[in-house]
């Protein structure tokens, strides 16, 4: 039940980024100058930390999408959806074990 | 003296389901896209993360010259269509679904649903346009902005 609450709330908060996301891309097509400005007000720890957010909320729905589909076309998908839903929480906590480090090295500093 | 009604009487039978919202199978086809769409997003997001978040210098990298080194070549450019379209559509149906889940008054259904189908129209057109409109060397920009290929 959580997780399908968890899964609602990533999904739109991801729409919302893409949204905009699309937008400041756009800004390629105005100048080198318009781009490299709006990116450079992003790069600063606060924003960081939201694209860890981001990646948390990407990689949750991601894993736990795919459970779903497993759920519906696999035939022992029921069975185990519980069991999966620990492995999704497993590949979350590894995903992010890998990606956090090295993501907020770059965002401090310190090579 | 006003007469209540009697609790066992049967109810009229509606005369049909009261909320109508598509035709045919137009649902069982969404349903199996969200399915296809998110296991190909999976691949495509995860490596767009990947070459923009983890390689190299990570997000410090990305500027203009970045885009214009990746736009280069087509295999980036239709990565980067593909997910546009697939993320936005599949984006766009999810939220219609959470939208028909809570929005219970049909005027106001309708004015969310209507100003979502606008906004996903206009970010798939800009998106899409941006891809191959693109230049990476815009005349009478500064060169240091620019990727190196640009004076080559
Ligand atoms: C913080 C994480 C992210 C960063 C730093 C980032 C960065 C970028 C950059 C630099 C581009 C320019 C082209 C390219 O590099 O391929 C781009 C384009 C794009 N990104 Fe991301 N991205 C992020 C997350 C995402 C996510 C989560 C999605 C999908 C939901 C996404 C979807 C797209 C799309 C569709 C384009 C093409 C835009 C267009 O057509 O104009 N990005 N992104
Ligand atoms: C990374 C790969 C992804 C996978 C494997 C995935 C998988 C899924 C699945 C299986 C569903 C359930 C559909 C249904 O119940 O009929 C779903 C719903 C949804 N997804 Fe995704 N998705 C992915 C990426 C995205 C992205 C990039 C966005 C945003 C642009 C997004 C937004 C949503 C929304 C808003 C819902 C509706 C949630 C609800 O009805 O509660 N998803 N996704």
């Amino acid at each position: 039940m959580w997780s399908w609450v968890a899964h609602r709330i990533t999904g739109f908060a991801i729409f919302f980024f893409l949204l905009v996301h699309v937008l400041d891309t756009s800004l390629v097509r105005v100048s080198p100058e318009a781009y490299n400005d709006v990116i450079g007000t992003y790069k600063n720890p606060i924003m960081g930390l939201g694209e860890a957010g981001l990646v948390l909320a990407i990689v949750f729905h991601a894993f736990n999408g795919l459970r779903i589909i497993l759920v519906d076309f696999w035939w022992q998908g029921t069975r185990y959806q519980r069991v999966m839903l620990w492995v999704v929480m497993g590949l979350v906590v590894v995903t992010m074990a890998g990606f956090l480090p090295r993501h907020l090295m770059h965002v401090f500093g310190g090579e | 003296m006003t007469t209540i009604a009697d609790p066992k009487a049967p109810r009229p039978s509606r005369p049909g389901p009261t909320r109508r919202t598509t035709h045919g199978n137009t649902e069982l086809y969404w349903w199996v896209f969200m399915r296809v769409s998110g296991v190909v997003l999976v691949a495509l997001i995860f490596g767009h993360l990947f070459v923009n978040l983890v390689a190299g210098e990570g997000i410090n990298a990305i500027d203009f010259g970045f885009v214009a080194g990746k736009w280069a070549s087509p295999f980036w450019q239709i990565w980067d269509l593909l997910m546009l379209w697939l993320a936005m559509l599949h984006g766009t149906n999810g939220v219609r679904t959470i939208i028909g889940d809570y929005a219970e008054k049909d005027s106001t259904r309708l004015v969310l649903t209507s100003a979502l189908y606008l906004a996903s129209v206009i970010v798939i057109v800009l998106g899409t346009l941006v891809i191959f409109t693109f230049d990476p060397c815009p005349p009478n920009s500064p060169a240091d902005l620019l990727p190196s290929f640009c004076t080559a």
